[in-house]
């Protein structure tokens, strides 16, 4: 495939901060994820159930599924930039 | 099913999908000749390269496959949708800016960085090799699939067109696939799903799909000791009738054509409602609802019995809002058709009988794996696994890995990624409601599960029909290209030059990748016609799986544990990929293609990665523990290095 080469990229002083946010954003997810596989294995009726504005717990849980990833994206993405600007500051030129 | 061919389609087809290949070339020919080809490269804005990473994702199982699957089994071929999009979490927190800082551009650069080993550089290529075949499988049917109802060609033309095509343009042109084309590509599916969606939910929820929807006909029979004698309908005659488990079919015969019913209704007022019926006759004859397949009587299906607004039945709700109408079809009864396969005399009868299904069941998981009644702990098992490989094989696929590469800096892959989630979340909310947009509107071809999404567009209009069958065969090309690529470069690149240093000009190079790339699509051509009757979605879930496998154990663990030694991440990619591959094999699934029993299978898994995936991580734990330990015991006796972590 015609793609680029990653170009080097400069030091980073905030990798530990990302990475570690990374780590607790993913567990954060995981234990969201692992809530809607525990509830349709161990209680897949619950999922039937009415959660809100009339639509049932599976739509409810699997719409937001889809949602929350977007969102947790969009914070991961904010963070690490605030993080890369504040400790990469001193060697802008 | 067959399909009535239209010119108009064919001329749209073939405009739609040449005006992808032309631009595909286009781009090509600007980046060889311009100088800075990888500078202006490195300018690509991130939202267009995020739209591009979706053009790369949406293959055609995300299309064909989802809404197929949630037009036959509902919710539960949304939580493909669920684990895929899921997927891209791990692949955003854990995997993608670490990999990305080890500068290297495949996964199999990538875990080799620290090592220069030969073990892993045959595992990793071989790995490469197998997951993109394994994901070459669903593509091919895919592309067998549309054509099909547009050209009238039979599927496996479809698969041989499409592998023709691809060998020819990979063996003498090279991939010609940009990130212009792929994002032309996922916005225009995008754009046509959001049209499809507003059409559905436009028309509502109705009892009368369609002007020439057919119309189902239920006969009160007479019955006298557990057999139909006669029906209120005297041109009908009673020609036979056979048993399938707690299934009672008749065959009935008027005006010279045979056809088979279903009895149901209490025994106080019994009745016969019409089913779909392909008779297989022991000369090879072939009867589609008793005629030959040019009679055309074989039609696609799929309606709502009954609507409740307000608590009281009507004929169609009118327009809805996307939340009035996941709330109206749980009030709905949907007939959805339900297969048996029956022996009568000589004959091999397959049919397709009327499920009413309640809506309220349609809309949670249950239909296909089976979690509530019915279910076993196998089945619960099934459910888990899928869960777990689709969360986990997004991150461990070379060609979307290769693909994080291509950004200029950590901040725009990062941003680039998160436009990818959310254009690949919003396509995948909206499969919801293309899917039992088709399972209502006569989108289903009981025959392949493949065509939900072209068949509900083809109820809106054969335009639409014919863009949205076009947009997802060039996707199937592009898809199909890039994977025979690295296929073929996993066998000349990493197997031939890299690990046997086999001695190449770079002309001899280039020869041995197209004919590896001739040798994959062949390969590709075979599996996509054996597999015609599978689900791509399915099939897609297993390649994510071998992934997951095989590779996500040794690049998570290479990242995150220190004491990863070569020799674990070589076995863990071994051991967990020839798990999961023998678990496939040996799976119900594998067992009906071998035509055998599915029920003899000796793993009643259809998902292998509950057991495959943790066994690759605990075998690259314990190898790294014992190599480790040998390396540790060697630094206290200075003896020469016989076995150390970098092999």
């Amino acid at each position: 495939m015609l793609h680029e080469p990653a170009p080097e990229l400069g030091k980073d002083h905030s990798i530990e901060k990302k990475t570690k946010l990374g780590i607790r954003m993913f567990l954060v997810y995981l234990l969201i994820y692992a809530g809607f596989v525990v509830i349709g294995t161990i209680w897949p009726r619950l999922l039937g159930a009415e959660a809100l504005s009339g639509q049932n717990l599976a739509v409810v849980y699997g719409m937001g599924l889809i949602i929350l990833a977007a969102v947790m994206g969009l914070f991961y993405n904010y963070f690490c930039t605030k993080y890369e600007d504040e400790m990469n500051k001193e060697e802008r030129p | 099913m067959i399909y009535s061919i239209s010119t108009t389609a064919i001329a749209i087809f073939v405009f739609f999908v040449l005006a992808v290949l032309g631009l595909s070339f286009y781009f090509a020919r600007k980046a060889k000749s311009a100088s800075g080809y990888y500078a202006a490269g490195g300018q690509i804005h991130w939202a267009v390269n995020g739209i591009a990473f979706a053009g790369d994702y949406l293959s055609a199982a995300s299309f064909l496959g989802i809404c197929g699957m949630i037009a036959f089994f509902g919710y539960d071929g949304f939580l493909y949708s669920i684990g895929y999009l899921a997927g891209w979490v791990v692949a955003l927190f854990l995997v993608a800016e670490p990999l990305k800082r080890l500068g290297k551009y495949t996964f199999a650069d990538a875990l080799d960085v620290q090592f220069d080993s030969r073990g892993i550089k045959l595992a990793a290529a071989i790995s490469t090799l197998v997951v993109s075949i394994s994901y070459l499988i669903p593509q091919m049917v895919g592309a067998g699939a549309l054509v099909t109802p547009l050209l009238g060609f039979p599927h496996w033309v479809g698969v041989v067109m499409v592998g023709s095509i691809v060998i020819f343009i990979v063996a003498t042109a090279g991939m010609t696939s940009t990130t212009y084309v792929q994002f032309i590509k996922g916005g225009l599916l995008i754009v046509f799903s959001i049209v499809v969606v507003v059409l559905v939910l436009n028309k509502g929820i109705t009892t009368q799909p369609s002007e020439d929807y057919h119309q189902f006909v239920a006969l009160p029979a007479e019955v006298a000791d557990g057999q139909v004698t006669a029906v209120s309908d005297p041109s009908y005659t009673v020609q036979g009738q056979v048993q399938s488990g707690a299934q009672t079919f008749v065959k009935l015969e008027q005006a010279g054509l045979s056809t088979w019913w279903k009895l149901s209704g209490d025994s106080s007022a019994p009745v016969l409602e019409e089913a779909l019926s392909i008779v297989a006759a022991k000369n090879g004859e072939m009867l589609y609802n008793g005629a030959p397949k040019e009679d055309k009587r074989f039609y696609s299906v799929g309606h709502v019995r009954e609507v409740l607004v307000d608590g009281q039945p009507v004929e169609s709700t009118g327009p809805l809002t996307p939340f009035e109408f996941t709330e109206t079809i749980e009030s709905a009864t949907v007939v959805r058709f339900a297969k048996a396969v029956l022996k009568d005399g000589d004959d091999k009868v397959t049919v397709f009988y009327q499920n009413p299904t309640l809506g309220k069941d349609i809309m949670k998981p249950g239909l296909y794996y089976k979690l509530d009644k019915g279910s076993t702990f196998w089945s619960r098992l099934d459910f888990i696994s899928l869960m777990l490989a689709l969360f986990l094989g997004t991150s461990a696929l070379p060609h979307i890995l290769i693909r994080y590469y291509t950004v200029p800096s950590q901040r725009a892959a990062r941003k680039s990624t998160i436009v990818a989630i959310m254009a690949i979340g919003l396509f995948y909310v909206l499969t919801l409601y293309m899917g039992i947009g088709a399972m209502i509107n006569g989108g289903l071809d009981v025959e392949s599960s493949n065509m939900s999404a072209p068949l509900l567009a083809k109820t809106f209009g054969i335009t639409l029909f014919s863009i949205i069958s076009a947009i997802a065969f060039a996707t199937i090309l592009g898809t199909v290209s890039g994977l025979i690529v690295a296929a073929s470069g996993a066998v000349a690149h990493d197997l031939m030059d890299k690990y046997a240093k086999v001695k190449m000009t770079e002309r001899m190079k280039i020869n041995y990748g197209r004919m590896a790339a001739v040798v994959v699509g062949l390969i590709a051509i075979v599996l996509g016609i054996i597999f015609q009757n599978q689900n791509v979605n399915f099939l897609v879930g297993l390649a994510f799986a071998i992934a997951a496998s095989a590779n996500l154990p040794a690049i998570l663990m290479l990242l995150f544990w220190k004491k990863t030694t070569a020799k674990g991440i070589t076995w863990a990619i071994s051991v967990g990929m020839l798990s999961c591959l023998a678990i496939i094999l040996f799976s119900p699934t594998l067992y009906e293609i071998y035509g055998l029993p599915p029920g003899d299978a000796p793993i009643p898994l259809q998902n292998p990665g509950i057991i495959s995936i943790p066994l690759g991580f605990l075998t690259l734990v314990a190898v790294s523990l014992v190599t480790k330990r040998k390396l540790v015991q060697q630094k206290k006796d200075p003896q020469p290095l016989v076995e150390t972590t970098a092999e």
